[in-house]
């Protein structure tokens, strides 16, 4: 049993970014909110072990990985440092096949692109292919104050749209939610923008994929304009290009009359042969799979055959400044797989949303506060939202150095500090004491004082200015004695211990 | 063969045992040790807080200290780590191209105490005795910084009476990462409870681990929980003998190792 509600005016619920903290609030602010959320962390725990193990498993079976990571790597930079001729002789392709080429500065060049395109058609609808790019440029938003409703046609990206939610995820946007709360979403939401969740729903993945299925087909087959990002954009013959699970994006790229894509600059390879790079590392690195199984390809306008009203925006909005920075510009290798992110322990624990940012977990640590610049307090905070373990960097398929990155980023974000900024003057402090090893010594001596002070029964539960480190973690008792202390010592009077080692002979024992 | 140590810092000024318990270990393998005393510290704190300049000055010192030496043997992977892959860049970056170069001179001496025991002494039995019950934690920068991979559990596995046990999610992180333990505190928490939550149910006594950072973190959470866990660093059960279990005198005395129940001696000796 369905229902329609005048599916004409419907608008998709919410503008889609409520739930992504506000630039105000620095990073461990978001976090603790998160850190508190048990069902949230119990949907993350699980679903980021889960991916990790199959694509730990992907990678692990394929005999030259390192080789096709190190490939991957190369082909980026290669395409990053001649960025200005693959991407005219992209333009130039695709309007030899017929379509139409639009260059955007930024997201609101892009918007009133988009919102143009889809307004000469006189549409009032458009369907969506899942697109990091047009989440990142809040295009739904944009489309909806010109009164144009964007549906997601992602199962994850409706369960976030229904939900008036924002992306926590890149390849799931819905992982913070599970599937009794996925069902909840449906029964309370669908029914009111399009075909509505049968009533006897249940939590059974296939009855909640039915359910999803039947809203969407009506979406597919009435729109008239699809939107969609594009993972890859061939110079040589004007290719674009989708990988998707679900077959949501094949319709909305074969269906409709008009199709508009959005794609960032960087997302341009030279030759259809790096792609065989790419669609072997994108799939068991983001799904954990050996082969995508949905990837489409396309060129401007086939008579007779698919769309055939092409558009393309080519969308800056930060990417030439990232470019800039010869250390930053790593970053723009990025394939969107998200690896980074399941492997990441900070992720794990705060989920997407706390990165404020439709780029969560350590590439958007590197990526926002590049895109964005590093003003507000959260920008300024990502690139200290990590522990700097290095899990990132092991699992990136394009060899993105993220620690290295965010130590980059941190240095950018030190330098604009005020002059007279508190933590600078502690750290200059502590140089001033170890300019030498002897101002060292006498500051080893101090600590002496200091652990009379506040030692009790052998260790240190509370130090004054120390409350973020004391309110969950004992202070070890300070030494009696330094090691430069001790060395000192020893080389004064002897070492006590030294003739006990020294008659303990174990290794000539054994040899 | 000139040998210097590199205590670093925090292991200078706040776990003693680590450095005291290194010299031990290598004095007992035959190798001369030196302490080079101009030496403070790599200058990593600095650089992961943004603030390169000051780190490098650090950097410099340290090159200086440890110029002459054929090798450099430190009891941590992060400042080790800090030396061989992360100063040197950072030094060109900020123009310090003589100091870059200098720094690389350097790291191709440095080593992490596994890495110098098992690739330059060529040792993994170390003449150790420590018979108690032990679990392993392969801190982030030994791990994936130097790529120290099994040689400190092939220096465990030849420890006597020591009982290795596995630690699940060995290589998650656990959280302590500099100052993010201080400026992201919740999170630095949060991972610290995982990582105590596994050492304790492994039911080892002794948590071991190749840098003192970590274990003053997750030291700090398991003697908070009074969990009855201790930690110590790979060093000191490395030094740690029969006939002289407690490496370090004068240091911590919650760390030291308790009166031992009487071991079997060692064959044919």
């Amino acid at each position: 049993m369905t229902s329609r509600s005048g599916r004409s005016e419907a608008q998709p619920p919410g503008a889609g970014h409520g739930a992504l903290h506000h630039p105000e609030t620095d990073f461990p602010h978001a976090a603790a909110a998160a850190l508190a959320d048990s069902q949230l962390r119990a949907n993350l725990a699980h679903a980021t072990a889960t991916i990790r193990d199959k694509r730990a498993a992907m990678v692990g079976e394929h005999p030259s990985w390192s080789g096709l990571r190190a490939a991957g790597a190369g082909i980026k930079d290669d395409v990053l440092a001649r960025l200005d001729t693959h991407l005219t002789e992209l333009e130039r392709r695709l309007q030899d096949a017929g379509a139409t080429v639009h260059w955007a500065v930024d997201a609101a060049d892009a918007n009133r692109i988009v919102t143009d395109v889809v307004t000469a058609t006189g549409a009032r609808e458009v369907v969506k292919v899942k697109s990091m790019t047009t989440q990142e440029i809040e295009l739904n938003e944009a489309l909806a104050e010109a009164g144009i409703a964007a549906w997601e046609t992602d199962l994850a990206e409706l369960i976030v749209q229904l939900g008036d939610d924002a992306p926590s995820h890149i390849l799931v946007p819905a992982i913070h939610r599970n599937r009794a709360e996925v069902r909840e979403i449906f029964l309370d939401r669908m029914a009111a923008v399009g075909v509505a969740a049968p009533a006897d729903l249940t939590d059974a993945p296939a009855e909640l994929a039915a359910a999803a299925r039947a809203h969407l087909r009506e979406k597919f087959l009435t729109a008239r304009v699809a939107v969609s990002g594009a993972n890859f954009a061939v110079a040589e013959t004007g290719t674009l290009s989708v990988v998707e699970s679900e077959g949501n994006g094949r319709m909305c790229l074969t269906l409709p009359e008009t199709l508009v894509t959005v794609v960032g600059i960087e997302k341009v390879v030279p030759t259809w042969r790096d792609l065989e790079v790419f669609l072997q590392t994108l799939p068991r690195s983001s799904t954990g799979e050996r082969m995508n199984p949905y990837t489409s390809f396309w060129n401007g306008v086939h008579p007779g055959d698919g769309p055939q009203d092409v558009h393309v925006v080519l969308l800056d909005n930060g990417r030439t400044d990232v470019l800039a920075d010869q250390v930053g510009r790593q970053a723009l290798r990025c394939i969107r797989c998200s690896a980074c992110l399941n492997v990441c322990p900070v992720y794990e624990r705060t989920g997407g949303h706390t990165y404020g940012s439709v780029y969560p977990g350590p590439i958007g640590a590197v990526l926002t506060p590049q895109l964005r610049g590093t003003d507000s307090p959260l920008d300024k905070s990502l690139p200290f939202a990590s522990s700097l373990c290095g899990a990132c960097e092991e699992v990136c398929p394009v060899a993105i150095e993220i620690p290295d990155l965010l130590v980059h980023l941190r240095t950018r974000v030190a330098d604009q500090a005020p002059r007279f900024d508190p933590q600078k003057a502690v750290f200059r402090a502590l140089k001033t004491v170890m300019a030498t090893g002897d101002r060292l010594a006498a500051a080893e001596r101090g600590t002496g004082l200091a652990r009379r002070i506040l030692s009790r029964s052998g260790r240190v539960a509370g130090i004054p200015m120390l409350p973020s480190w004391t309110t969950t973690r004992d202070v070890p008792d300070l030494p009696e004695q330094s090691f430069r202390a001790w060395w000192e010592q020893r080389e004064r009077v002897g070492d006590a211990g030294a003739a006990i080692d020294g008659d303990d002979s174990a290794v000539e024992d054994d040899s | 063969m000139r040998v210097a140590i590199f205590p670093t810092c925090l292991g200078d000024a706040m776990f003693p045992r680590a450095p005291i318990a290194t010299v031990r270990v290598l004095e007992r393998l035959g190798v001369e040790v030196d302490f080079p005393s101009a030496q403070t510290c790599c200058g990593q704190m600095h650089f992961n807080t943004g603030y390169a300049d000051d780190g490098l000055d650090l950097a410099a010192t340290l090159v200086d200290a440890l110029a002459g030496f054929d090798h450099v043997v430190g009891p941590s992977g992060s400042c080790v780590g800090s030396i061989r892959h992360q100063s040197a860049d950072i030094a060109r970056r900020r123009g310090r191209t003589s100091l870059g170069d200098a720094i690389d001179d350097l790291a191709a001496r440095t080593f992490e105490l596994s890495e110098f025991l098992v690739d330059v002494l060529d040792v993994t039995d170390v003449g150790a005795s420590f018979p108690h019950s032990v679990t392993y934690h392969p801190t982030c920068h030994s791990m994936r910084m130097l790529g120290v991979g099994d040689r400190p559990v092939q220096l465990l596995r030849a420890v006597r009476g020591l009982h290795l046990r596995e630690l699940q999610a060995a290589d998650e992180c656990c959280g302590f990462g500099g100052t993010f333990a201080l400026k992201n505190a919740a999170v630095s928490s949060a991972m610290g409870a995982d990582k105590a939550r596994h050492v304790r149910n492994t039911g080892a006594e002794v948590l071991v681990a190749g840098d003192a950072s970590c274990l003053l973190h997750i030291g700090g959470v398991l003697s908070r929980q009074e969990s009855g866990v201790r930690v110590m660093h790979l060093a000191e059960v490395l030094a740690a003998t029969d006939a002289r279990p407690d490496v370090a005198p004068g240091a911590d005395p919650r760390g030291a190792v308790p009166p031992m129940a009487p071991v079997p001696p060692r064959a044919a000796s």
